[in-house]
């Protein structure tokens, strides 16, 4: 009976742990990072990060600096730019962080300085952007987020041209969270939103006909894939049979020996 | 009390066995690049006209700290990167201004460097003539020569040019727009409006960047910056293509990435095969490489070869911005895959073309030419095509079996006690 409740408890307790609604803090770099001090100046040449890793970069005022990071189904990623300047200014300036995703569609952000203005005698400037939580499919037409490529771009949209390539220090973090609540989403993308940076070539022709492949019936076809909604259910029906013919047994009278 | 023991046995086993199934975290293929055997090339570009004597930075002259820099630079150049060097105003002492213009000569040529000999050039250097950076930015272009990869020119000036025509901000975008792709960074080492606009408009005609150098220090952690960038993201090339203005003419893409030129309200169109049961997907750039209006926008359209429009990609603007993009994602619906590519009599199946244009809504300011096109980045993907999950109305996660277990449990409970409450009466009746 104490065995029971106390595994009862370990249930709710786990079931607790793994609920939705962990709140999103300040991106920080993670312990043992490297840091990278690079930047790119195109979608092509963008400089590959990852979640937690962090970013110091010397650069000019005017220029729009690339990253790109990659995300995963169900991740809620944060982005954190501070960019320092290291010279008086003449006026005040805006800057924005724009987020892309692989197919270079401009992602919202659902918080965060976006596009602030540094005032004249401001010293650095702080943006955010947190995305929304990435989703495992979405129909071709939809924009949502989806695993995948993501490009950070920075830059300043609007500043006294005077103040144009002076220079900044610009840090810059990732923070990546797994938000929980994927229990809603079904459907998987065949492919992430990576594009192919290779050099294209033009065809000649159109393509031949390519022959149609044999549909392939085997066993491990009709299984359903583990943390499918048949699994989870199958599971949670058994669950429910055990704990129905426990709580039979508890009634039970105790048995005189 | 054997029997309690054992259901809770297994009880606690089912547990752990789900908390082992739950889900898996989504796998993430590896990039691969090919290498390429060419090494990257760069190319510096010094001013040495007769300016470059003023002493305003740190009490030095400005070509004694740009020499300091290039020594540095070229200590700490990456072994596999080819380093040239020219420099313009650099021989001619008179007057003529004809012949001035025409000063500029390669001192190192771009290739593996000889460290000392490169330096001892460098050294040698007296502020002379006038300021050809026109030439110069043409002659550079030639030094670097034709591949299939990005050259990057480095221009350190301090002055206006002093020889135009040919106007550099020009020169820039007519290299840009050749077969080659230069990217030409620059830095002003004054702080002058003439020379600033200049510098920026020969930078944003390019894809390059402007600095503005105010110390030995700013100068070499700049030049090694942008070496390094070369070094870095020189593999990166677009394949040269020419839209047309309608779809039947349009060239026919395989997957990859493509540069065209496109002018203010111009459309080009370009062809995609598509197989049935894969997925386009598809993206557009277009660069602001000269002054526009500050609202602009770019849409990218799939339509069918008939003109039907299938998906669109649209974003819009304001403001200062190096690039405008788009993107789109297009697969064939479930019913009209099955209704419209019929199987040929010999098994096989046909791809079918999607259509893709490209058009922009940028608006020329009074003066701005609109030869050559702007520059226009396609990025073309065609891949397996992710059709919609049709699951049963099933349920999913740890709330679920809790939930259920609970109703299972109390079911257990209430069966137990009624059965208890029964039998306590039949036996007593």
């Amino acid at each position: 009976m104490r065995t029971l409740i106390r595994s009862a408890a370990a249930t709710v307790a786990a079931g607790l742990a793994l609920a939705p609604g962990a709140a999103l803090a300040a991106p920080s770099p993670s312990p043992g990072a490297t840091a990278v001090a690079k930047a790119g100046t195109s979608f092509l040449t963008a400089t590959a990060i990852t979640a937690g890793q962090p970013v110091r970069v010397g650069a000019s005022t005017g220029d729009h600096l690339y990253w790109s990071f990659r995300a995963d189904a169900g991740q809620v990623h944060e982005v954190g730019v501070t960019v320092t300047f290291g010279k008086p200014r003449s006026g005040a300036s805006t800057w924005t962080v724009d987020v892309f995703d692989g197919l270079r569609r401009r992602q919202a952000c659902t918080g965060g300085a976006q596009t602030p203005t540094a005032e004249r005698s401001a010293t650095s400037v702080t943006l955010g952007c947190t995305l929304r939580r990435v989703r495992p499919w979405a129909e071709p037409w939809s924009g949502d987020p989806l695993p995948g490529a993501y490009y950070v771009r920075l830059s300043v949209t609007d500043l006294p041209e005077p103040d144009l390539g002076a220079p900044i220090d610009v840090d810059l973090v990732v923070g990546a969270v797994d938000s929980g609540g994927a229990s809603g989403d079904d459907g998987e993308l065949a492919a992430p939103l990576v594009p192919n940076t290779r050099a294209g070539t033009v065809l000649a022709a159109e393509p031949a006909p390519e022959p149609v492949a044999e549909e392939e019936t085997n066993l491990t076809g009709w299984l359903p894939e583990a943390g499918s909604r048949w699994v989870w259910t199958g599971v949670g029906g058994v669950l429910a049979a055990v704990a129905g013919v426990a709580g039979f047994a508890l009634t039970r009278r105790p048995r005189r020996r | 009390m054997i029997n309690k023991r054992r259901s809770t046995a297994v009880l606690l086993g089912l547990l752990t066995a789900t908390a082992l199934i739950g889900p898996s975290p989504a796998g993430a293929d590896d990039e691969t690049t090919e290498p390429t055997a060419e090494p990257p090339k760069v190319e510096l570009v010094l001013d040495v006209s007769g300016s470059m004597r003023a002493r305003d930075i740190d009490g030095r002259s400005r070509i004694s700290f740009a020499q300091q820099a290039f020594d540095e630079v070229v200590d700490g150049l990456p072994d596999e990167t080819q380093l040239g060097i020219r420099v313009l105003g650099a021989t001619y002492r008179g007057k003529d201004k004809k012949q001035g213009c025409l000063d500029t000569q390669q001192i190192v040529p771009v290739g593996p460097v000889d460290r000392s000999q490169a330096k001892a050039a460098v050294a040698g250097l007296r502020p002379t003539g006038f300021t050809p950076v026109g030439l110069a930015l043409r002659s550079a272009a030639q030094d670097l020569g034709t591949g299939s990869t990005t050259r990057r020119i480095v221009l350190i000036t301090d002055g206006e040019d002093t020889c135009a025509p040919p106007d550099p901000c020009q020169v820039a975008r007519e290299l840009a727009a050749q077969g080659t792709r230069l990217v030409v960074d620059t830095l002003g080492l004054a702080p002058d409006e003439k020379v600033r606009r200049q510098l920026l408009c020969i930078a944003g005609a390019t894809g390059g960047t402007y600095t503005a150098a105010q110390s030995a220090d700013e100068l070499t952690g700049r030049i090694k910056q942008l070496v390094d960038r070369a070094r870095d993201t020189y593999t990166a090339t677009p394949a040269a293509v020419g839209g047309t203005a309608a779809c039947d003419s349009a060239p026919l893409l395989a997957p990859g990435v493509y540069a065209d030129r496109e002018t203010f309200s111009e459309h080009r169109w370009y062809r995609v095969p598509v197989r049935p049961g894969q997925e386009l997907r598809a993206s557009v750039s277009v660069a602001l490489d000269r002054p526009v209006n500050p609202d602009y926008g770019v849409l990218l359209r799939a339509t069918a070869p008939d003109g039907r429009e299938l998906v669109r990609g649209v974003d819009a603007g304001s403001g200062r911005t190096d690039v405008v993009s788009a993107g789109l994602r297009w697969s064939a619906a479930e019913e009209e895959e099955t209704a419209a590519p019929e199987p040929t009599p010999d098994g096989t199946r046909t791809a079918r073309t999607v259509c893709l244009v490209v058009s922009n809504s940028f608006a020329a300011r009074p003066g701005t030419g609109a030869e050559p096109g702007m520059p226009v980045e396609l990025t073309v993907d065609v891949v397996t095509a992710s059709p919609a999950p049709d699951g049963p109305d099933l349920g999913r996660g740890w709330a679920l079996l809790l939930l259920l277990t609970l109703a299972g449990l109390v079911t257990g409970l209430v069966a137990g006690l009624l059965t208890r409450w029964w039998v306590a009466t039949w036996r007593e009746n």
